[in-house]
């Protein structure tokens, strides 16, 4: 059974006056160990695509079903508590809390998980030292760099045993070293540790770095290429 | 976590924050000492009635506030003062004659309060004789003169001083009329001037067969106890001991003063919730920028599944904070003030006159219960919380998605 399962999505936003049709019957699904991007131009769909599969937003139709459960059976405090024990969350910006230390950003989310306190100590530090943070452990947000911080945002999106991460744009306010990597890492922890990555990016370089590509274009999925 | 990451919110904007704490501060401090000054002149007020007029305790023939009061005496009332002694609780207690009478001097008329005492006994349960402006307290009186003891504000009324000789009539327990003539030895200045108008002392011995009252009987015990704590206590077990009598607490003499005490309380609490709900609109608006500015960082923490319980606590304790911070700050220097003052006291002497007439006293000691603190320090907390509601359900509100969607 696939991890995620998508079967004819769609998504309308209402709020304007002209309903927008994001998604128009999306067909997918991500098996346990990929390593996915989704890309398309700008508007084509992808962080609608992302926010729907990490059941941060409603479809319209169709369904989504993420290690057998049907999103939309879920209330939304199931839903909150879903996403704190299934997915882990990397978003293009504002990433942590910045009244915490990278350790405390990466121990809240295991404290939200209700662990014990030498446990989480424990697993923050292995995970930022697994993303080459051993050094800025104690730093706080606003004293590490763009790529550093979206590094801890992996960390603290590993540190909850997720099933699997969604990745809205990581990269796309870091400079071409600091994606490289971001991407090196994450594909690292994918070979390594089996972590299920799903990312949507504009960059070509991290599009190569992907095994698997898919491109939507007007809300509809155009191709699905597995490279390995 | 959660409260350590609260906490650290509170100072992201240091200067909003401070803005409000300093507030808070000020609104705490100002509720607190008002108050405390109000309650230091209650306080005072009320102990100086009972130290120079009413006494704690006061027991008389039933009928005695009722009915031509020099037929209602106690009998024996010598000896049952003495065996007061044996109630435990009990510091001193004095028996006295008393009768409304008319005093002349010199064509001028006056009517009084005329009470004979025994000095020594009285100067244990009213502090009269260490009020004494002119002359003494019934010390050294040469054999044939009836001493009299009055006010000062009396004697500029009749304008007697020491030496003056002062004519006295009332009726006896015959309804008989009698006259006699006294002379002033003593002058005394409370600070208390409708009192000072209206008492006259003169000794026991002066007055007992002039008013035709058995030897040993007297119209009022005048009871003073080792702490006002004690008073329903003793109280209860002074009546119990002596059902003849009507047992009255200063409180039941003093409707008045026991009101003002009672409102005092009350009083307090008014001031600091009004403080405080001005305060309110303070906190909310500050909470509300906090939370506006902050979306997408709500947004993502909605999103990697912090649930709205959290968020809502975590809001409601950065109000808490801000409102706790400011409230122990003025609490604390509203504390440090009123024990200054308590203990050096306000002088007020340049509108002394005018509280004088009130029975007010000049140096007004401020003073404060700690029991009083903890009921702020709680409505403060209280305040936190309410102020924290309607943020934090505008947080709760917000869709991550929405959120976190950068533009
Ligand atoms: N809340 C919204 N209300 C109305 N329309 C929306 C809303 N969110 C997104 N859209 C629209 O839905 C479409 C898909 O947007 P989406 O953000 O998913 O695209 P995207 O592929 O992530 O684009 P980008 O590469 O710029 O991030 C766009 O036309 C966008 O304008
Ligand atoms: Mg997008």
């Amino acid at each position: 059974m696939s991890i995620i399962e998508i079967n004819s999505l769609t998504k309308v936003y209402n709020s304007l006056a002209v309903p927008v049709h994001a998604l128009n019957g999306i067909d997918l699904s991500f098996e346990k160990g990929e390593f996915a991007a989704v890309v398309g131009p700008s508007g084509s769909g992808k962080t609608t695509l992302l926010n729907i599969v990490g059941g941060l937003d409603n479809s319209s139709s169709g369904k989504v079903t993420v290690d057998g459960i049907n999103l939309e059976n879920l209330s939304s405090s199931q839903l909150i508590d879903f996403r704190l024990r299934n997915i882990g969350f990397v978003f293009q910006a504002y990433n942590l809390i910045p009244v915490m230390t990278a350790m405390e950003n990466v121990e809240f989310i295991l404290q939200l998980q209700g662990k014990p306190k030498n446990e989480r100590k424990e697993r923050a530090e292995q995970l930022l030292t697994a993303v080459g943070l051993e050094e800025r452990m104690h730093a706080r947000p606003s004293k590490l760099s763009g790529g550093q911080q979206q590094r801890v945002a992996v960390a603290r999106a590993l540190a909850s045993k997720p099933k699997f991460v969604l990745a809205d744009e990581p990269t796309a306010n870091l400079d071409s070293k600091s994606s490289e990597n971001l991407l090196d890492i994450m594909e690292q922890l994918n070979k390594e540790e089996n972590i299920t990555f799903v990312f949507s990016t504009h960059d070509q370089r991290v599009v190569n770095k992907a095994r698997r590509v898919v491109t939507i274009e007007d809300g509809k999925v155009k191709s699905d290429e597995n490279k390995s | 976590m959660v409260i350590a990451i609260a906490w650290r919110n509170i100072w992201r904007n240091k200067l909003r924050s401070l803005v409000v704490i300093i507030a808070i501060t000020l609104g705490i401090f100002a509720g607190v000492f008002s108050t405390a000054f109000m309650k230091g002149m209650v306080d005072q007020r009320i102990e100086s009635a009972i130290e120079n007029e009413v006494s704690h305790i006061q027991l008389h023939h039933p009928d005695f506030r009722q009915e031509d009061k020099l037929k209602q005496f106690i009998p024996e009332a010598g000896q049952k003062t003495d065996s007061l002694y044996e109630i435990e609780g009990i510091e001193a207690a004095s028996n006295r004659l008393s009768s409304n009478c008319m005093i002349t001097a010199a064509g001028t008329g006056s009517g009084v309060l005329l009470n004979g005492i025994h000095p020594e006994d009285e100067s244990r349960v009213t502090n009269i004789h260490t009020k004494i402006v002119e002359g003494s307290y019934f010390e050294d009186i040469p054999k044939r003169i009836k001493p009299l003891v009055i006010g000062n504000d009396l004697a500029d009324k009749l304008n007697v001083k020491i030496k003056s000789r002062i004519v006295v009539q009332f009726a006896d327990v015959h309804g008989n009329p009698v006259s006699l003539g006294f002379r002033v030895t003593g002058i005394y200045n409370t600070d208390n001037s409708v009192f000072d108008k209206m008492h006259v002392f003169t000794r026991y011995q002066d007055l007992q067969s002039a008013m035709g009252v058995p030897e040993g009987a007297g119209h009022e015990i005048a009871v003073l106890l080792k702490d006002n704590e004690l008073l329903e206590e003793v109280k209860t077990q002074t009546a119990s001991l002596f059902k003849q009598q009507e047992v009255s607490s200063w409180k039941d003499i003093s409707p008045e003063l026991s009101y003002l005490n009672d409102v005092m309380g009350q009083y307090m609490y008014v001031i600091i919730v009004i403080i405080l709900l001005a305060l309110l609109f303070g906190i909310i608006n500050t909470m509300l920028m906090a939370v506006l500015e902050r979306v997408k960082e709500l947004g993502m923490l909605m999103a990697i599944g912090m649930n709205r319980k959290r968020v809502f606590f975590m809001i409601m304790m950065e109000s808490v904070f801000l409102a706790v911070t400011g409230g122990i700050t003025g609490i604390l220097a509203g504390y440090g003030i009123t024990e200054i003052f308590g203990s050096t006291g306000i002088d007020l002497s340049i509108y002394a006159e005018g509280m004088a007439a009130m029975g007010w006293e000049p140096v007004v000691y401020p003073a404060v219960e700690l029991e009083t603190l903890a009921g702020v320090t709680g409505l403060v907390i209280l305040t936190g919380i309410i102020s924290a509601i309607y943020p934090a359900l505008k947080a709760l509100k917000l869709n991550p998605a929405e959120s976190i969607r950068t533009e």
